[in-house]
């Protein structure tokens, strides 16, 4: 059998070999924690304190906002100092609330529970109580996502472990040190879907976290590692799914309409910690990395941990470091200041030395199709680049431009140096804008 | 802050490959047949390919300085046009012509119409049909000159290809050896199956091109070959097939000239029926038409046909249509 995938996709420099050999230390915060109201999908949360409360590790400090909204923790004990507009990684302006850290830890008692005692209705409370979003990047609450209309009509749980981004390791340390937590956590969301297997997807460039997974899950019934190709974007949800399936979403369906359900293994992580420990999310697993940082690391990160501090603790910049970037560079995003927090969805941060964008000139398009080939939405970035400078919504949603999942392979492909993402990103969010105006 | 931060929009790495790259690639895979063209047919056919590329790149130039435009002469893409030019020039033409075929090529096809991507044929082949047009005479005289190495036809002194037009193929004609290997009268650099091969290669191995548009267009052709030898009563003959496969400018207009990015289908399904379709039009030209060759009115045809194929072949995205469980 060939390995698993999908059609579309690109190799580019993985990078992955400056961080991977580095353990995960903790890193305990020195400075003010910055806690945004929205880090994940859907409406901000609510403040639960106000200026001058005193808080403890694990305590709630922000309420959800809605059912498709999340809670918020804080991650050190100390003296709220107020609620203010911040600057987050996304380059947006967020409101925040700020905790003076008085180091000393003393945290709230957390109510451990066993598997066995608990119905589908408590597991998905304490998952939402726990503030769990998806720790892959996109940050949509995870007590919605494991409440679909149909719970039983769930075939799979797809445990989300390609990390296809380049340069990214943390998902690689925590399937390598952590094992055992991935399996517990796909035990409670199996526990949801009374019909489904849950599958472990792990690129074939980490045959390391293949083994020891394929070693765990061996006396498992409802559990299996898949091996899949090592391309970007296998871990994409759509292409990930079409790879261990053979199933296809379009930009209207979720996973769940094809009986699937797609979590990355920190989130999985996260449930095990939520559900089982009754510790809801209050860290995550960074990776500083990139030729433009002195010592590349992955850290266990407090989430409000100023991204500076972390920056300091792998060494520091080199003098050259001409980009930053929260995330990994296909999809990251490039910061123009380093204070700004870790929050639930931050992976990492990718220094540069080069930035290959700023260098590359722009020329016409020669049509090469380059950006066809690799498109895993099988669009025509191009097309949809011209009708985007053109201000052609009609066209641009005829020729399927609301498919592009933004993954970043036709910029990166094309020979010309055009920015099709960006264009294509651009025209999206004016189409959805007119959408919501109707 | 003392250290300033790029910030630009995801994706943040590129890869290596340029347009100025891919076009240095073709050169480099077509050094091999021009290299052969000039050792087969001496120095004049050296001096036409070089006032071909020169003066390409020398309209460009002007055009670009003239029109106040940013100059694009270092994305190669005018000598690669000025290249292909020279190549399907007869070696012993006056100079002149290939330098008024540039000019057409270059200002008329390529630049007035927008510049590099915006042509709607292949410069090169717009410009040596508007030569075949104009000057009929000396673009279809392959006479040679002293330096020739190749052999000539003893039975016409035509090209191959004109001599199986006239009479088929018998056996007095040029070997098929010869029509692969390449010594044999025709353009300076059609003439070399071999030689056109490595570069193709040259040009896989770098993905530069994909077999689609080639495959489909000779595997087309020699399809429509068969049949018409199978219907016309000829039966099957191997020496004819593989006389009309390696013989005229098939073998360079299928891995050079069709593979034209700008003017070939963007859609992969595009490209196939964009192959299919040039096979059976240089066949019907080359079999029914009136002169021996085809390929070239075959390709520039069937590129006014591109934005119609690539309406109707449109890839269906991801997911569309997929049924909800």
């Amino acid at each position: 059998m060939g390995l698993l995938t999908f059609r579309g996709g690109i190799h580019p420099y993985d990078g992955k070999e400056l961080s991977k050999s580095h353990p995960i230390e903790q890193y305990l915060p020195q400075g003010e924690m910055v806690y945004p109201l929205s880090q994940h999908i859907g409406a901000p949360a609510v403040p639960a304190v106000a200026k001058g409360d005193h808080v403890l590790v694990g305590q709630k400090i922000a309420d959800a906002g809605g059912f498709v909204s999340a809670a918020i923790h804080s991650s050190v004990s100390g003296t709220v100092k107020g609620i203010e507009s911040r600057l987050n990684a996304t380059g947006s302006m967020v409101n925040c609330i700020i905790i003076e850290n008085d180091q000393k830890y003393d945290a709230v008692e957390f109510t451990p529970a066993k598997l066995e005692d608990l119905s589908k209705e408590e597991i998905l409370k304490r998952i939402q109580a726990g503030g769990v979003v998806g720790m892959g990047g996109a940050g949509f609450p995870t007590h919605v996502k494991l409440a679909p209309k149909d719970p039983s009509k769930i075939e799979y749980v797809l445990v989300n472990g390609a990390e296809c981004e380049p340069y990214l390791t943390s998902d690689y340390r925590r399937m390598l040190e952590e094992p055992e937590k991935i399996i517990e956590g796909l035990r409670v969301m199996l526990k949801l879907f009374d019909h489904a297997k849950g599958f472990i997807c792990i690129e074939d460039n980490k045959p390391d976290c293949v083994a020891k997974l394929q070693e765990l899950v061996k006396n498992e019934s409802r559990m299996e590692v898949k091996e899949v190709k090592t391309k970007y974007p296998q871990g994409g949800e759509r292409c990930l799914i079409y790879a261990t399936t053979g199933r296809e979403i379009n930009s209207t369906m979720l996973p769940a309409d094809v009986g699937c359900v797609v979590d990355n293994v920190d989130t999985v992580v996260a449930v095990y910690q939520a559900v089982l420990l009754g510790m809801p999310v209050m860290s995550r697993i960074v990776t500083v990395t990139g030729d433009g940082i002195q010592q590349p690391r992955n850290f266990t990160v407090l989430t409000g941990t100023c991204m500076e501090e972390l920056i300091n603790a792998a060494g520091g910049l080199k003098n050259n470091a001409a980009k930053v970037i929260s995330g990994g560079p296909m999809m990251g995003f490039a910061l123009y200041q380093l204070n700004v927090p870790c929050t639930k969805t931050t992976s990492a941060f990718l220094c540069m030395q080069e930035d290959p964008v700023s260098q590359a000139q722009e020329t016409a398009c020669i049509n090469c199709g380059r950006c066809v080939s690799v498109c895993p939405g099988h669009v025509l970035p191009a097309r949809l680049a011209t009708f985007a400078q053109h201000g052609d919504m009609e066209a641009f949603q005829k020729f399927d431009g609301m498919e592009c999942c933004e993954c970043g392979c036709c910029s990166y492909i094309c020979p010309a140096k055009r920015p099709l993402t960006q264009s294509i990103k651009s025209m999206r969010k004016m189409v959805l804008a007119s959408r919501r105006k109707k | 802050m003392e250290h300033m931060l790029n910030v630009s929009s995801n994706p943040h790495v590129r890869d290596k490959m340029t347009t100025g790259r891919i076009m240095q690639l073709v050169v480099i895979a077509l050094l091999p047949t021009t290299l052969f063209g000039v050792w087969n047919f001496g120095l004049h056919a050296l001096l036409v390919i070089l006032v071909s590329v020169g003066s390409s790149v020398l309209f460009e130039w002007l055009y670009d300085h003239f029109m106040h435009k940013p100059n694009t002469i270092t994305d190669f893409s005018a000598v690669v046009t000025g290249l292909l030019l020279g190549l399907n020039m007869p070696p012993n033409i006056p100079l002149w012509i290939p330098v008024l075929g540039s000019a057409v090529a270059i200002i008329i096809v390529k630049q007035l119409f927008g510049g590099l991507g915006q042509n709607f044929m292949n410069p090169a082949l717009a410009g040596r049909c508007f030569l075949m047009i104009s000057f009929a005479g000396k673009m279809t005289n392959f006479s040679v000159g002293e330096n020739y190495k190749g052999v000539v036809d003893a039975v016409t002194g035509a090209t191959p290809l004109a001599a199986l037009k006239a009479q088929g193929f018998v056996e007095s004609s040029v070997p098929v050896k010869n029509l692969f290997l390449g010594n044999i009268q025709g353009t300076i650099g059609e003439t070399s199956a071999l030689a056109i091969l490595i570069g193709a290669v040259i040009l896989l191995v770098f993905k530069v091109i994909d077999l689609k548009v080639p495959l489909t267009y000779i595997g087309s052709f020699a399809v429509f070959v068969i049949l018409y030898m199978l219907f016309s009563g000829m039966g099957f003959d191997g020496n004819y097939l593989l006389s009309h496969l390696f013989g005229g400018g098939l073998m360079l207009g299928a891995w050079f000239m069709a593979t034209d990015y700008v003017t070939t289908p963007i859609t992969p399904k595009g490209q196939i029926v964009y192959g299919c379709i040039l096979g059976i039009v240089t066949a019907v030209f080359r079999l029914f038409g009136g002169s021996a060759e085809g390929v070239s009115y075959a390709i520039i045809f069937c590129n006014l046909l591109v934005p119609i194929i690539e309406r109707f072949t449109r890839p269906v995205a991801f997911g569309k249509g997929g049924k909800k469980a």
